[in-house]
């Protein structure tokens, strides 16, 4: 059966990444039809799995107002029997309305595809793994994209327009407040470098951001430190932020609370740097150091 | 203007979660359960609009156990002026397309000019059931919010997303749902606790609202992760670098 896919759209382009990793996941449901909602479809058309791609440039859809992307994933819906989307702020703001529109009931933040009806999701911050089955005709989906390999991109589907659904008038783009930064992205990077409350204050950050840009890594934080006004909110890792599992990722002062444990812990290698030797982030940890932040992060930037 | 709250009573933040030994579902008894921690933002939020003038009656409502009528009273207690408890004695939890049907016709009787609903319960973490209530009413969503400014028959709501923040203006009546940079909610004093038990309180059941709660979900089984194996301590930066060399990592 074919499944209907939301790319991921980000400053005007497909996010491949993002977008990658949940067409990899949407392929072991069926043929990929992937709509591509304010920006070009060629590049996306390179990724495996993807049979057809739908592309609509409507003003509408710029700024992925929930609405009129779900009016239009709703007038598309009646030849899939999966709807899918990366679990990003996007995927997770227009999947349930679009469930809601169909009568049927969402499966968020997806870790694991079973079968066409069951699925595996976490729960409780990820202490537990739900294995669930759904009754609905039709399954509305958002993706986990930590825990999929991305797509390559050997494909060639074609490309086709697709008229709007027009706007719903129901809400409209007031301005966006765009980091913009060199770093990788903190749910792609390799390498994460984060840092939590133990830094102390928005200045002293920059010796995490220092580390960070001797490894080519991503910057993470812990909520403490995006509370506290050390790190801006997008870089929040943890149960409500992102969920990242790179190669290798470091945590300099922060404790290691589940909440944050959440959205790190199937990294493939974790260091903590914390002074506190029963700090439970040392539980999880491959490589643990008890040292000062302050003296440890400068001088392990110094010798890498 | 009428502002509904929906509350979740959940299992404490606090509380290490432990999956029952024959994988059918998470060990409750005995634990200690609080508001959702969205839902405290968001019952702060609607105090705050009436304080500055802006909501005239914060309701508030709650649908699950009897039990609920704890996470109400908090509520109530923190300045909401009225509650609804929606129960449901299946023994089966209802899901959030269920919980906003109910909610939904709860808003057709009550006509509310907007409803604030956290994010996120922390003990499923669906994150649907405001965008599916906002589906279901036909009205604009404003997701994720960290400030809810309302003026003219709007909400103009900036929201945390992937890529930093971004605003919108929704017209009213609309959802609004919150992040945790919101505000930072009141504690309860205990007069207003007193208080807050003389405050009205309403029950009614599912059925009541002729809403089919039959699952569309079966949970098949609930597992621990896999956990993850026990690492080292090293002695210094160099022992660091070198374990990260050995490991191809830098
Ligand atoms: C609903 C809800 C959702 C949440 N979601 C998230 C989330 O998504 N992500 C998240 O991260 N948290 C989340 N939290 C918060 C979480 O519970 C913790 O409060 C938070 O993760 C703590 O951050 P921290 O480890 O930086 O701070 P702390 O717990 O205060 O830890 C600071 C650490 O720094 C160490 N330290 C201090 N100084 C130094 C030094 N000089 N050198 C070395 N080490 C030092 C200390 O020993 C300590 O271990 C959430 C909480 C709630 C209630
Ligand atoms: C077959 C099945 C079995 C389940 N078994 C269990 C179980 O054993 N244990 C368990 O804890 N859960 C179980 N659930 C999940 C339970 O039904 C959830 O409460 C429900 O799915 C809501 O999801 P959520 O809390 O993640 O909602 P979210 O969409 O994450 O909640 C967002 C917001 O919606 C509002 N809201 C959500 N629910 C309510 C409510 N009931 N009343 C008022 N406001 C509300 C709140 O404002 C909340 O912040 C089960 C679900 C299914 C389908």
């Amino acid at each position: 059966m074919a499944v209907l896919c939301l790319a991921e759209v980000a400053g005007g382009a497909v996010a491949l990444d993002a977008t990658a990793k949940a067409v990899s996941a949407s392929a072991k449901l069926g043929d990929v039809t992937l709509l591509v909602c304010g920006a070009a479809g060629d590049e996306a058309a390179k990724l495996a799995g993807v049979s057809r791609v739908l592309v609509t440039e409507d003003a509408a859809y710029a700024h992925g107002l929930a609405e009129n992307l779900a009016a239009l994933i709703v007038s598309l819906a009646g030849d899939y029997a999966h709807i899918t989307a990366p679990a990003t702020t996007t995927g997770k703001n227009v999947l349930p309305r679009v469930a809601a529109l169909l009568d049927v009931m969402v499966l968020t933040d997806v870790t694991s595809v079973v079968d066409a009806d069951t699925f595996q999701r976490p729960i409780y911050a990820g202490n537990a793994i739900q294995t669930v089955r759904s009754k609905d005709e039709k399954k509305v989906i958002t993706f986990r994209t930590s825990t999929f390999e991305a797509a390559g991109q050997t494909g060639s589907a074609a490309v086709e327009a697709t008229a709007g659904a027009g706007d719903t008038g129901l809400s409209a783009f007031v301005e966006d407040k765009v980091a913009e930064s060199d770093r990788p992205e903190l749910t792609s990077a390799k390498i994460v470098v984060s840092g939590g409350r133990g830094v102390g204050s928005e200045e002293d950050f920059a010796i995490i951001e220092k580390l960070a840009d001797k490894l080519g890594a991503a910057v993470g934080a812990s909520r403490a430190a995006v509370d506290s006004g050390f790190a801006p909110n997008d870089w929040q890792v943890g149960q409500t932020g992102k969920v990242v599992a790179p190669e290798l990722y470091i945590a300099c002062g922060i404790s290691g609370a589940i909440q944050h444990l959440a959205g790190m812990k199937d990294s493939k290698v974790i260091v903590a740097i914390n002074k506190d030797e029963e700090a439970p982030i040392f539980q999880v940890a491959d490589f643990g150091l008890v040292a000062d932040l302050f003296q440890a992060v400068p001088e392990l930037t110094e010798k890498l | 203007m009428k502002v509904l709250v929906p509350v979740k009573r959940v299992i404490d933040y606090n509380v290490k979660v432990r999956v029952k030994g024959d994988g059918t579902g998470v060990d409750l008894a005995n634990v200690k359960m609080s508001m959702n921690p969205f839902d405290e933002i968001a019952v702060e939020e609607a105090i705050r609009l009436k304080e500055a003038g802006v909501a005239s009656e914060v309701v508030v409502v709650s649908i699950g156990e009897k039990k609920a009528v704890d996470t109400l009273r908090n509520a109530l207690a923190m300045g909401a002026d009225r509650g609804i408890l929606v129960t449901e004695d299946q023994g089966v939890e209802i899901e959030p397309l269920a919980v906003a049907k109910i909610l939904a016709k709860v808003v057709a009787e009550e006509a509310p000019e907007l409803v604030i609903l956290g994010k996120q319960a922390i003990d499923n973490d669906m994150n649907a059931t405001g965008q599916m209530l906002a589906a279901l009413l036909g009205w604009g969503q404003a997701t994720f919010a960290s400030e809810v400014l309302i003026s003219e028959g709007k909400a103009v709501v900036t929201r945390e997303v992937d890529g930093g923040l971004q605003t919108i203006s929704v017209g009213l009546p609309a959802i609004v749902t919150t992040d945790l940079r919101l505000n930072e909610p009141r504690y309860a004093s205990l007069p207003n606790i007193m208080k807050a038990k003389k405050k009205p309180l309403d029950e009614k059941t599912a059925a009541d609202y002729g809403v089919d709660t039959t699952p569309r979900l079966t949970v098949v089984k609930t597992e621990e992760p896999a956990a993850r194996e026990a690492g080292i301590k090293v002695g210094s930066v160099d022992e660091l670098i070198a374990k990260l060399k050995e490991g191809g990592l830098v």
